[in-house]
């Protein structure tokens, strides 16, 4: 693009002026041939056609100007000749690139390429969804250490030791504890409930607390049960605190979570750490109570364990303060409090249809880029 | 457990809820009933699942009580049942023994003989008048009662009890031996008996003798400790105490004369001797999660009537019952409870329902529902609290909270309203949640996806994959998970081995997770982050194929590391871990301190793994990484002039790295060059364009100013000072042809 308006041209001399126009328009004929793309030819447009900056009106206005009056009507009536030969040029060759687009079009139903994004794991992702659920109840997130000592994880949540409770939660053990006290002994988390303990004696209430976390059990892998799972669990410490309050939070996060025509429903449970105990049922939200086979077709699916907070959980509590140099926080005669806890595999599972636990720890391309 | 509603009937005659209700009913008060199937005779059978702490209710009177406190009806008593349902006739009960009265309680029954301080006690050695039983080991046998059965035939069963059996899948043994576990069903009571024959003078409760060896009904012989207790005649051991009788004094249909056992132990004994012998029954289930020292004479009562019913016996009058008065005072005369009223209700919440005293649990409920389940209430002269007397079924009784679960339990959890509690606190954030956060939001946008790995890992991968040492396991699920995985690597290193097997054919994933280290004493925990890329590199101008894999992670590690405010990253190829091909990993430090480690996996371990490309893994250690501040954005005009591009061709030799081009461009200190990138590297693998050793880089370099056009002199004046710069550390200028 190297053609400009020559600025020296000898008005006096036809030779000269004819020499301009053919120079003009071949400059003109080179340019919108390589003018292809819409961009190029919008470009071109402003450049030889603009209003004030274009070459052609720039052209027109500079050498009128400059011509002797006397050949001013004749060259105009030429220079006019040469634009509308110009515009109608710069048409063609539009129709011309239009026709060639049609021939050269798109093979639209070729597919896009893209970088595959990275997708979030199912149960990263379940759990950032339980968390924000009761964040914006004004809860917390705390975390806490998989490798437990039996005091966190046992004991100060009233699983006396040789206790019968502790049966049903088969623990896994590190090596060598055999010769220590047993409350130091130290062991894979069964549960994300110590947290519970570590978050009351660290501070004071009134606490609000999501916990999500790995937990371990020794337990034989099939299509249901993993040694190795994920929970949320949640407490809530303060004055007053009552039952209701449990299951009015709980109705309220399964339909934030599920949708709001979810339903739920208390049933008496046993667990050490709380009491009274319940679990908690929902209303299957796949296909709303009719019965399905996600629901096995009883219209409802059992979600949470929840309870009361034991009082003997706050004595034990308010024991390994004082031990701390602390004060006592925790007197049931004015705090009371309730806790709950749920799978995140098994929600994960049912809501994403996951057939075999042990593909959500498998590494698998092919399943964890189903959950993008 | 299984339960017949014909059976569970026949303790409350007044029942008229279907089988159905009924189930959901129990249901939802905590007695389950997770399968409700018909049966031929018009009834149903119930599949319960009943808690642990529950074992009071693990039978068909248990349940029956429970639903004569949901319905508020009247239980009968187990001896009222007995003649109803069993046999009418005289019944052989000892003047001093209450426990049948006891054990059933009516509504409006009083608990007269359980708390008085005149209850007898037997003395450890029962009344000759019996079969002497004497208690040795006291504080491990809370009561025994024995009643001799004489002239017995031993046969299979008939009737409804064969029928009963039959229903529930219990397996038939003999007349004699099913008597007992008819009861066991009936009421939750273990029972024993003995053939009396094989017996040599009276019963011992003791202790064994170390090295003792008994052979059980199983047919197993066991090693006995000093912790086992055995009941146990004149000259041996002749059962394992609450777990199993045993094989010498069984009951065979050659038996003529029965010895019938009802007794309470110590859960606790129970429980280590159950474990110890790997043996799990009935009776120790039971006993081990407390039985009712209470209901040992109406159990044996029970058992012996039957034994006189279905075998023909007839029963000795004298009824022996020794009783341990430190027990006794800690199951049937245990402490009173106070429970508060208002306390309950306030606990308790919000109700649905609106009686006289508001919307909150009504009194009389508490009353009604606590006497119903064995309970004895007497008021406080205000009527705020009540004295609760607990029953001897319910040692898992014990507190006040205790009662308020059954009372909100019997009431029925969904009758409490759905209320939320107010807010008082503020939310506070997890302090790296947000570096967290970003470092997921990076690798995910560079199409890494998140996988989750095991938290274990076998020794030799933990050795090769971590400069730590690994915390054994005491108890490892397998032995390729005997350790506590000190890094992420082994874990992101077998998926790659996975997908590959199963024919993935590109990789990208990274994990986010705990790694261990320390001494089975003390473990450090703390957060770690893996990467694996496999397959699908892409190469450019400036990166052979061969190294795309590699780069690709560099450039994923550089982005996470990127947002962070470092020091200057410096990558040394020096001093890699074991895993990484020589020469192709590097370590990435800044101010001294290692932030990752990125590298190719070893041919021998790709070939040990049968990977059939070359695979790349990073470890970024987060500690580390999250000492640093995260990146704060900070906005700058975009410069409204022009920026200018300048590429540039030169020779070097091999030794001249990219880095060198770098600092000699970037010595010569031009503000107006705002980027300085590598567009093509070649090297001719024949030595021809370009000669071996040696290799072309064509690199862009962009001029702008913030405040100006700059002009052709300056970007000459420029680029000729690069070229001299280059040139300085053994460069060649090539012409822009070349390039």
């Amino acid at each position: 693009m190297s053609y400009e308006l020559p600025s020296n041209i000898d008005f006096s001399s036809p030779e000269s002026v004819s020499k301009a126009l053919a120079d003009l328009q071949a400059a003109f004929a080179d340019e919108v041939q390589a003018a292809h793309s819409a961009d190029a030819r919008e470009h071109f447009r402003v450049r030889w056609f603009g209003d004030k900056a274009g070459l052609v009106n720039r052209g027109a206005g500079a050498w009128i100007k400059a011509i002797p009056s006397a050949e001013k009507r004749e060259f105009g009536a030429k220079f006019n000749a040469v634009k509308v030969r110009l515009t109608e040029e710069f048409q063609a060759a539009g129709a011309a690139r239009s026709s060639a687009t049609m021939a050269a079009s798109l093979d639209l139903t070729l597919p896009g390429t893209r970088r595959g994004v990275g997708v979030e794991h199912p149960l990263t992702r379940t759990m950032r969804e339980m968390v924000a659920v009761f964040a914006a109840l004004g809860y917390s997130v705390a975390l806490g250490p998989e490798v437990e000592t039996d005091f966190f994880n046992f004991e100060a949540l009233n699983f006396p030791p040789n206790h019968p409770a502790r049966d049903t939660q088969d623990t896994l053990v590190i090596a060598d504890q055999s010769s220590r006290p047993s409350r130091e002994r130290l062991l894979m988390r069964t549960h994300t409930s110590p947290v519970q303990i570590r978050s009351m004696i660290a501070g004071p209430p009134p606490l609000r607390l999501v916990i999500p976390g790995k937990v371990h059990r020794n337990d034989e892998s099939d299509a249901t049960h993993s040694p190795i799972f994920h929970q949320v669990e949640g407490l809530c410490v303060d004055r007053g605190i009552t039952f209701s309050d449990l299951k009015g939070t709980l109705d309220h996060a399964m339909k934030a979570f599920f949708g709001s025509s979810v339903k739920t429903r208390f049933f008496p449970s046993f667990f050490p750490f709380t009491e009274p105990s319940a679990d908690v049922q929902i209303s299957c939200p796949f296909c709303g109570g009719a019965g399905c086979r996600k629901c096995k077709h009883s219209g409802w699916i059992e979600l949470l364990g929840c309870g009361m907070v034991d009082p003997a959980v706050f004595a034990a509590v308010d024991a390994r303060r004082v031990e701390n140099g602390l004060e006592p926080a925790y007197d049931v005669s004015g705090i009371s409090g309730f806790a709950f806890g749920m799978g995140v595999e098994r929600i994960a599972m049912m809501k994403y249809g996951v057939g075999d636990i042990g593909q959500f720890y498998s590494g698998d391309m092919r399943f964890l880029q189903q959950f993008a | 457990m299984n339960i017949l509603s014909k059976w569970l009937r026949e303790y409350l005659p007044a029942l008229d809820v279907d089988d159905r209700q009924l189930a959901e009913d129990l249901t939802l008060r905590g007695i389950a009933v997770e399968g409700v199937h018909e049966l031929p005779d018009g009834g149903h059978l119930f599949e319960m699942d009943i808690t642990t702490n529950r074992v009071d209710a693990m039978n068909h009177y248990g349940v029956a009580r429970e639903a004569a406190a949901i319905y508020g009806l009247p239980l009968l008593t187990l001896e009222d049942w007995r003649v109803a349902n069993v046999e009418a006739g005289p019944v052989p009960v000892p003047d001093d023994d209450l426990s049948v009265g006891e054990y059933s309680l009516p509504r409006g029954h009083t608990l007269s003989g359980l708390s008085d301080a005149n209850k007898k006690v037997a003395p450890s050695q029962a009344d000759a008048a019996g079969h002497s039983v004497r208690i040795e080991a006291e504080d491990l046998c809370g009561r025994f009662t024995a009643r001799v059965v004489r002239s017995v035939t031993v046969e299979a069963s008939t009737g409804l009890v064969a029928e009963r059996f039959a229903a529930l899948g219990q397996k038939s043994i003999s007349n004699a031996v099913d008597a007992t576990n008819y009861n066991w069903m009936a009421m939750g009571h273990p029972t024993h008996v003995f053939d009396l024959d094989t017996l040599q003078g009276g019963i011992v409760v003791r202790r064994a003798h170390a090295g003792e060896m008994l052979r059980l009904l199983d047919g197993s012989t066991k090693l006995l400790t000093i912790d086992d207790l055995v009941i146990a005649d004149e000259r041996k051991a002749l059962g394992l105490a609450g777990i199993m009788g045993g094989w010498d004094s069984r009951v065979t249909e050659a038996t003529k004369n029965i010895l019938v056992e009802a007794a309470w132990f110590s859960p606790t004994a129970i429980r280590a001797s159950s474990r110890r012998h790997g043996l799990h029954t009935d009776a120790s289930h039971r006993y081990e999660r407390g039985a009712d020292l209470g209901a040992c004479a109406s159990a044996n009562q029970l058992v012996t009537r039957a034994l006189e019913v279905s075998c023909g016996g007839v029963a000795d009058a004298a009824f022996t019952d020794v009783t341990v008065a430190a027990w006794e005072k800690k199951t049937r005369q245990r402490p009173r409870v106070t429970l508060r009223v208002r306390y309950t209700q306030e606990f308790l919440g919000t109700t649905i329902e609106i009686g006289e005293s508001g919307n909150v649990l009504p009194e009389d409920k508490i009353e009604q529902y606590l006497e119903a389940l064995g309970c004895h209430l007497r008021p406080s002269v205000d009527g705020a609290r009540f004295e609760v007397n607990l029953p001897s079924w319910r040692l898992d009784l014990e507190r006040e909270i205790d009662l308020v679960e059954e009372i909100a339990r019997v009431y029925g959890y969904n009758r409490f309203a759905d209320t939320l509690p107010s807010f008082s606190g503020g939310v506070t954030a997890l302090p790296f949640a947000a570096a967290d956060a970003k470092v997921r939001e990076v690798l995910l946008a560079l199409g890494y996806t998140e996988a989750l790995g095991s938290t274990f890992a076998g020794e030799a991968d933990s050795a090769l994959f971590a400069q730590k040492a690994a915390v054994a396991m005491g108890n490892p699920l397998s032995a390729e998970a005997g350790v506590l995985r000190p890094s992420l690597l082994p874990g992101v290193v077998g998926m790659v081995e996975q997908n590959s097997a199963r024919d993935v054919r590109e990789v990208r994933l990274f994990e986010v997770g705990n790694v261990f280290s320390g001494s089975t004493e003390t473990v450090a925990e703390e957060p770690s982050l893996a990467l694996a890329a496999f397959g699908g590199g892409v190469k450019t101008r400036t990166i052979a194929a061969a190294d795309a894999l590699f780069f690709e992670v560099k450039g994923a590690v550089e982005e996470v590391l990127g947002r962070f405010v470092t020091p200057a990253l410096l990558w040394s190829g020096a001093d890699l871990p074991a895993w990484v091909e020589p020469g192709r990993g590097a370590r990435v430090s800044a101010g001294g301190v290692v932030l990752a480690v990125v590298g190719e996996l070893s041919i021998a371990e790709r070939e040990e793994r049968k990977l059939r490309e070359d695979a790349v893994f990073a470890e970024v250690y987060l500690p580390a990484l999250f000492a640093c501040p995260l990146q704060q954005p900070s906005a700058v005009e975009p410069s409204r002039f022009q920026a200018v591009e300048r590429d540039l061709s030169f020779l070097f030799s091999d030794a001249v790295r990219w880095a060198d081009v770098v600092a000699a461009v970037r010595g010569l200190g031009i503000a107006e060059m705002i980027s300085l990138e590598p567009v093509e590297i070649y090297r001719d693998a024949k030595g021809k364009s370009v000669a071996a050793g040696e290799y072309s880089l064509l690199f862009r370099m962009v001029f702008q100013s913030g405040e100006r056009t700059l002009t052709e002199q300056e970007l000459g004046g420029w680029q000729e000072s690069v070229v001299g710069a280059l040139t300085g550390i053994g460069g060649r200028h090539r012409a822009p042809e070349a390039a």
